[in-house]
């Protein structure tokens, strides 16, 4: 659905830019392929890593090492899973229903769903190519660290513990 | 030899996959199966993105960006921020292409972190799938306490860096 959107309006808009100017829907167009083949080695090569990741980890394995009694350590566990691993959110989500089903905490749920957001170590390369080493290291590291707060104020609101 | 290091990294993945399936065929057919799920999402998502990329690079300028969002724009760009962030659709490293554009178009730094964090966490059609699957009260809680923390990391983030450094990214994304 979200797709048909993107898809809409892009055709939209390319479709005002040819109108309105032929040469520069051109360049346009002629940029997007640049900045696309610049990219596309790291994209590539993250696409596969991600498929390593969710080949060797599945649900139950998950579960197993972030169940309620697993406490703080159970947490970083489950934020450390979520850091590396990058799941599109139409299956994460379902994901983390069926693991708290399974006997997986809130607050690991929490730890896991904010750094599967948050957190990129697959992506990294992407992200280096852009913003460079230092800040990227520093953005995920930030945003991991702050997973463990929202997994503390989830566990405390949701579950009211 | 320049395609060469320029793949280096796809070709490595490729080979980590190859010794998977000589260990375990099966998870190694799982993972290439995840790798066309993810690639066949990333062929449907990719081309919009980069053409709006490349028709914002040509139509809007950079003026106008930086009016809005530039140094000076204050809340108002942080808000617009937000919301850009919040509105699209695909996985984080979409988001960095996009980034690069709002560098080369004299964006402010603080707000381009913000888009970074708000496509991360506050995505639209991610919370939808959130709110289905988690519930309500999971998912206004978490927002409610990631919306400050993505300004405040996007605020450690820019004190972390010289105006020197900043610099040498924007120019780098020039050419990206």
């Amino acid at each position: 659905m979200e797709n048909i959107i993107l898809y809409a309006i892009t055709l939209l808009l390319l479709l005002v830019s040819l109108v309105k100017d032929k040469g520069k829907t051109k360049m346009a167009l002629k940029k997007a392929w640049k900045a696309f083949d610049n990219i596309l080695p790291e994209f590539l090569g993250v696409i596969l890593l991600v498929g390593i990741m969710l080949g060797i980890l599945n649900a139950e394995l998950i579960s197993k090492i972030i169940g309620e009694q697993s406490g703080w350590l159970g947490v970083i566990l489950a934020a450390v899973v979520g850091a590396i691993t990058l799941i599109p959110g139409f299956i994460a989500f379902p994901t983390a229903a069926m693991l708290l089903e399974h006997g997986a905490g809130l607050m690991q749920i929490g730890a896991f769903v904010s750094a599967l957001m948050m957190v990129g170590v697959v992506t990294m390369p992407v992200e280096i190519k852009y913003f460079g080493r230092k800040l990227t290291f520093a953005r995920n590291g930030l945003a991991f660290i702050f997973c463990f707060i929202v997994a503390y104020i989830i566990g405390k609101v949701v579950g009211g513990v | 030899m320049k395609y060469l290091k320029r793949y280096r990294f796809f070709l490595l993945t490729i080979v980590l996959m190859a010794i998977i399936f000589i260990i375990n065929k099966e998870v190694g057919l799982k993972a290439l199966n995840v790798t066309g799920f993810s690639l066949k999402e990333m062929l449907l998502v990719i081309p919009p993105v980069f053409i709006l990329l490349g028709l914002l690079d040509v139509w809007v300028p950079r003026e106008t960006m930086m009016k809005y969002m530039g140094e000076s724009s204050g809340l108002t760009g942080i808000i617009l921020a937000f919301i850009i962030g919040s509105a699209a659709a695909g996985p984080l490293f979409g988001a960095f292409p996009v980034a690069g554009m709002f560098m080369k178009k004299g964006v402010r730094f603080l707000n381009v972190l913000i888009f970074i964090g708000a496509w991360s966490t506050t995505k639209i059609p991610m919370l939808l799938f959130e709110l289905s699957a988690l519930g309500t009260t999971f998912t206004v809680t978490r927002l409610l306490i990631n919306i400050p923390g993505i300004i405040l990391i996007a605020y450690v983030l820019s004190s972390l860096v010289s105006k020197e450094e900043i610099a040498g990214i924007y120019e780098k994304a020039q050419s990206l």
